[in-house]
């Protein structure tokens, strides 16, 4: 773990993706369901999640759409990435999801199914079982 | 990051749920581009205004937080969609038009002042040097930092709305000294804006927070904002200083081959069917040297001239709007030619301008054909 960027605690079974994710275009903004059929998430839906990527791209109002899935109840549960992008830093922030820094070692170690208990005030942070 | 018992406490909730709303954007913004404080800023310019960018989610998010949130600095506002004087002339549908007085209304609510400008430097008396500001418009988070020796993160729509709120802002990079390591050689004589544009607009694409701009003599005010616009749109450079910079830096030409490569990207057509002026929006000074320039001629096509309602008023009082619209020109307060939804690809297949930036988003955004052109060819050639 290398920074928190948006604290909290979340659990929940990982839905890892190796494609960055532009949320404004990709990221149905009811469902939570990436629309991107080139996305290796495809027809996925992100909702309740431990959403593990390498970071956001695209236009800086994508953060409103991370905050449209939380409002419509269809947001992960918490985010995960290895290099930190202001997009998805104030999406979280304005939806109030907890947003994670990794390494690269600790993103290739994760995979999608696992299930994560993070807590930003805990002395682990991350349990990964 | 460090913080304050202050902050720490407005980050737990115990100073209401806005100011934790807000601090969390601050703390995420500022981990994310690695600062480790919080300082105080004393004036913030918002982007996030034109309905057509936030759309319905943030139309939403506004309409919710301005029942509670008020900005505790100076804050003024970018341009919104439309001029509420003229709209009826554009065919806007409704929807459109009751959203964007919507996002209006929530940022009045809050104590934002409604100065729909993206020109915040030239409306309103610079503060002292040094001075920390947050301005969310690339163009003049640019200027503030290069021309108006103020100090500023160019910064995201959420993270200026949060410093409007708090009055702080990170302490990322570019509130602190940085040295440029690249050093853009202005190649080409006696520069039109045309030209100064396409060199921010390249500039910008090098430069990762900040460059020196060499080979340049006497710019003038129209130049300087020409190239702001066009290094604010390609990139994350938030500011250039004239010179050659320190002993050893990398140099890269921008001359005529340089120049071409620009402008083969952005210009797609031979002819505009309409033209369009400012974006950055018009000051006085330019209203007044177009008008000199508009004196008995008149446009062929129709000319769209944006500008603050600030400027819309000065330039009445002095005579400008009158000679201008002689001339034929409409001209628009309150919005701007960049992110505009008056143009429309169902209705126009071109546009002329002489803006680097207007240019990118008409043609990415709105998907309409750009002819590029210098003010002076425009007067020359689309006049009588």
């Amino acid at each position: 773990m290398k920074k928190v960027l948006v604290r909290g605690s979340a659990q929940g079974v990982v839905l890892k993706s190796n494609d960055p994710i532009n949320f404004l275009g990709t990221v149905d903004k009811k469902t939570g369901v990436i629309t991107d059929k080139n996305h290796d998430i495809y027809a996925k839906p992100v909702g309740g999640t431990m959403l593990v990527f390498p970071s956001g791209v695209g236009s800086s109002v994508g953060a409103y759409t991370i905050y449209s899935i939380k409002s419509n109840g269809s947001a992960p549960a918490a985010m995960i990435c290895t290099k930190p992008d202001l997009t998805v830093a104030t999406g979280c922030a304005l939806a109030d999801i907890p947003l994670l820094i990794i390494s690269e070692e600790e993103f290739t170690s994760i995979k999608t199914g696992q299930h994560i208990s993070l807590d930003t005030d805990s002395e682990d942070v991350i349990i990964i079982q | 990051m460090e913080l304050t018992k202050y902050e720490e406490a407005a980050l737990k909730g115990e100073h209401g749920e806005i100011m934790q709303l807000a601090y969390r954007i601050l703390v995420a913004t500022g981990e994310a581009t690695d600062a480790e404080r919080l300082v105080p800023i004393e004036w913030a310019h918002l982007s996030g205004v034109n309905y057509n960018t936030i759309g319905d989610a943030g139309e939403e998010f506004l309409s919710r937080i301005s029942r509670e949130a008020k900005v505790r600095v100076k804050t003024t506002l970018n341009p919104m969609g439309f001029d509420v004087d003229n709209v009826s002339q554009y065919g806007l549908d409704e929807n459109f038009i009751n959203k964007q007085l919507s996002i209006k209304q929530s940022y009045e609510t809050m104590g934002v002042t409604p100065s729909f400008s993206c020109i915040p430097y030239e409306i309103y008396d610079i503060p002292k040097a040094e001075t920390q500001v947050s301005f969310a418009e690339s163009n003049a988070a640019i200027h503030a930092n290069s021309l108006d020796s103020l100090k500023t993160n160019k910064e995201s729509a959420f993270s200026a709305l949060a410093s409007a709120i708090t009055g702080q802002s990170p302490y990322s990079s570019m509130r602190r000294e940085v040295e440029p390591d690249l050093t853009i050689k202005m190649g080409l004589d006696e520069p039109d804006e045309l030209a100064y544009g396409m060199l921010g607009f390249f500039a910008g694409k090098l430069g990762e927070d900040s460059v020196n701009i060499s080979g340049i003599k006497d710019a003038d005010r129209r130049s300087c904002k020409a190239l702001c616009g066009g290094m604010g749109t390609s990139g994350t450079c938030a500011k250039f200083s004239f010179g050659s910079g320190k002993p050893g830096c990398e140099v890269v030409d921008f001359d005529k081959k340089a120049m071409q490569e620009v402008h083969d990207e952005l210009n797609t057509s031979e002819k505009g069917d309409l033209i369009t002026l400012g974006s950055p929006q018009l000051g006085l000074e330019e209203m007044g040297d177009l008008a000199g320039m508009l004196k008995g001629r008149s446009f062929q096509k129709r000319c769209m001239v944006f500008c603050p309602r600030t400027v819309k008023e000065q330039a009445t009082a002095a005579g400008y709007t009158a000679e201008l619209e002689r001339a034929g020109c409409e001209i628009l307060a309150d919005c701007c030619t960049c992110l505009t939804p008056l143009i429309c690809k169902d209705e126009v297949d071109s546009i002329t301008t002489n803006s680097i930036k207007g240019a990118y988003y008409l043609k990415n955004s709105n998907g309409v054909g750009i002819n590029l052109k210098p003010l002076s060819k425009i007067v020359k050639e689309e006049t009588r």
